[in-house]
């Protein structure tokens, strides 16, 4: 008898909980809000779903509610994107060692 | 077009990637590199999906158009707002990640034949559960997220609103949500999701309502574990592995962030989240209305005292967030520093509305990070220090906290700031903090007050070092 791919797909999810358990544990305390920018950011890779949508056009042309859904949640998921990581790469900026130059 | 297999090992690669971005946030030095690997990875996420579908005819260009708008817009965000709007940020991008995972869940519903899932009406049984969890837990985030964003942004009061019956009702709300996804996946019905979309959104709104606003570092953590959840319910129904490994490690790191937090104000989860906290203590409050003596001086007396002293320790809270009064604080310490007093700065898990939200202000005021430290690092080094600057910060210095087991928040963990030789107290006024109890420390022999702004307190103190 053949696996359903699910299970497959099921046993990526329980094993990232575990590395995202181990991962996120070692983030030190003063990086935890940059943590969750970042992870806003990454989350955000949702678009591919909204790219699939938004290119599924079909006979009726480019718009059908399905696609419109699709181009907004593609506008949506890009303003994280941009914005997650930029902000994130702000704030890790700021971060610095005793003075140097002081 | 290239090849669904190929296609899949690179949305394992950039799923990959994301794992070694959280990794390098391990340390600040390795954590500018885990930032570049995390935007790879989303190149590569975008890129291969372009390829695989490999449709460039007119959608492709609408799909770029909306694509360079919210990318123009999160980046103008990103560069405008200012480092203590953080909280709210974090939130309004929650909302927008959870909106986002309803659009394509409806996207999906409605065009199932796009993703290969079926057709409309007979999708299959194994997506259709996916994709409605998604929805469900994503209008949750959106709701949720919009509420503590109203809140942070000070546009709803902070305050916990609740009403009789209040937890029952959700519990059905809750129950009734788990009854609509079986509906609809017996029935197949497109009004029964629309009913599910609305009853979540519903949910969302009503959860978060109730919790007040010192919460929020809890409810914020907890709604970036929801946004991750509703991801990885959607990339079960698209199957991308790339978006089932960032939903695992989202939804795992919001949910350690919340554990963090719950713990830093030894409360359950689950007395959080049914919230009022703050609300019902206001009785408490009122009984010490009995005037105790209190010591309360001027910038000059700070700053005599500090000029005296060898080591002063720095607790910054809330307050000082909201009085915007870092960069004046990092000026005052180098005032202190030039006369060879040892500075540090001590930071409660739950200081300010979101985890980590002072080490970013410190860190913006270009306060190097190895003078910042946690609790647990420095709470021995009070017993030594001459003089605690508490500004902005009440309830995680409160000792009632170790001494009073009458105390709503007795057995939290707190700042041992009491045992320095003495403690400047720059606060507004005696009014007690959000816990809605007094703090025994305003009266301690050794405490002095300085009532003002804390910006200006701290610009006035460096005017008299």
């Amino acid at each position: 008898m053949e696996i359903d791919p699910f299970i497959f797909r099921l046993s990526i999810f329980i094993l990232s909980i575990f590395i995202g358990y181990y991962v996120v544990w070692s983030v030190t305390p003063s990086l935890h809000t940059p943590l969750m920018s970042v992870t806003n950011a990454i989350s955000s890779v949702i678009i591919v779903g909204a790219i699939i949508a938004g290119l599924a056009s079909n006979s009726e042309g480019v718009f059908n509610i399905s696609s419109i859904f699709g181009f907004l949640a593609i506008s949506l998921a890009a303003i994280n994107i941009f914005g997650g990581f930029l902000v994130t790469q702000r704030m890790l900026a700021m971060y610095k060692k005793k003075k140097k130059s002081k | 077009m290239i090849s669904a297999n190929l296609s899949a090992i690179f949305y394992l690669i950039s799923g990959v990637l994301f794992i070694l971005a959280l990794r390098g946030l391990s340390s600040p030095e390795t954590s500018r590199k885990g930032n570049f690997f995390g935007i790879t990875g989303m190149i590569i996420a975008i890129t291969v999906t372009f390829l695989s579908i490999g449709n460039f005819s007119n959608g492709f260009y609408f799909v770029l158009i909306f694509l360079l708008v919210g990318g123009l817009v999160g980046s103008f965000i990103a560069y405008k707002i200012p480092m203590t709007a953080m909280p709210e940020l974090v939130a309004g991008f929650h909302s927008l990640v959870g909106l986002a995972a309803v659009f394509v869940a409806v996207a999906a519903f409605l065009n199932p034949e796009a993703f290969n899932l079926g057709v409309p009406g007979d999708i299959k049984l194994g997506s259709l559960i996916e994709m409605s969890i998604g929805a469900a837990i994503g209008a949750i985030t959106f709701s949720g997220s919009i509420i503590a964003f109203l809140k942070l942004q000070g546009i709803m009061s902070g305050s916990p609103i609740t009403f009789k019956g209040q937890h029952p009702f959700n519990l059905l709300i809750l129950i009734s949500i788990i009854v609509l996804i079986y509906l609809l996946c017996s029935t197949q019905s497109s009004n029964l999701f629309w009913i599910l979309l609305a009853v979540s959104f519903l949910i969302g709104f009503l959860l978060i309502i109730p919790i007040g606003g010192a919460d929020m570092p809890v409810v914020i953590s907890m709604l970036n574990s929801y946004s991750g959840w509703a991801a990885a319910g959607i990339g079960f129904t698209l199957e991308n592995t790339a978006l089932i490994i960032t939903g695992a490690l989202v939804g795992s790191s919001g949910a350690i962030l919340s554990y963090i937090m719950c713990k830093g104000m030894n409360r359950s989860f689950f007395n959080v989240i049914l919230g009022g906290f703050g609300a019902t203590e206001q009785s408490s409050s009122s009984q010490s209305t009995e005037q105790k003596p209190v010591k309360s001086g001027n910038a000059d007396d700070a700053a005599f005292l500090m000029k005296n002293a060898s080591s002063v320790i720095i607790v910054p809270g809330y307050g000082m967030a909201v009085a915007q009064a870092q960069h004046a604080l990092r000026e005052m310490v180098d005032t202190l520093k030039k006369n060879e007093i040892k500075v540090s700065y001590a930071i409660h898990p739950v200081a300010g509305r979101m985890p980590g939200h002072m080490n970013v202000l410190l860190a913006e005021a270009n306060v190097p990070y190895d003078e910042v430290f946690e609790l647990d690092e420095i709470n021995n080094d009070f017993a030594n220090a001459d003089v605690a600057f508490v500004i902005g910060a009440n309830d995680v210095t409160n000792p009632a906290a170790k001494t009073d087991p009458q105390s709503p928040i007795y057995g939290m963990p707190v700042l041992d700031v009491e045992k320095c030789k003495s403690v400047l107290f720059v606060k507004r006024s005696l009014s007690p903090g959000y816990a809605g109890i007094d703090n025994d420390l305003f009266y301690k022999e050794n405490t002095l007050m300085l009532f003002a702004d804390a910006k200006k307190m701290t610009e006035d103190i460096t005017k008299n070092l």
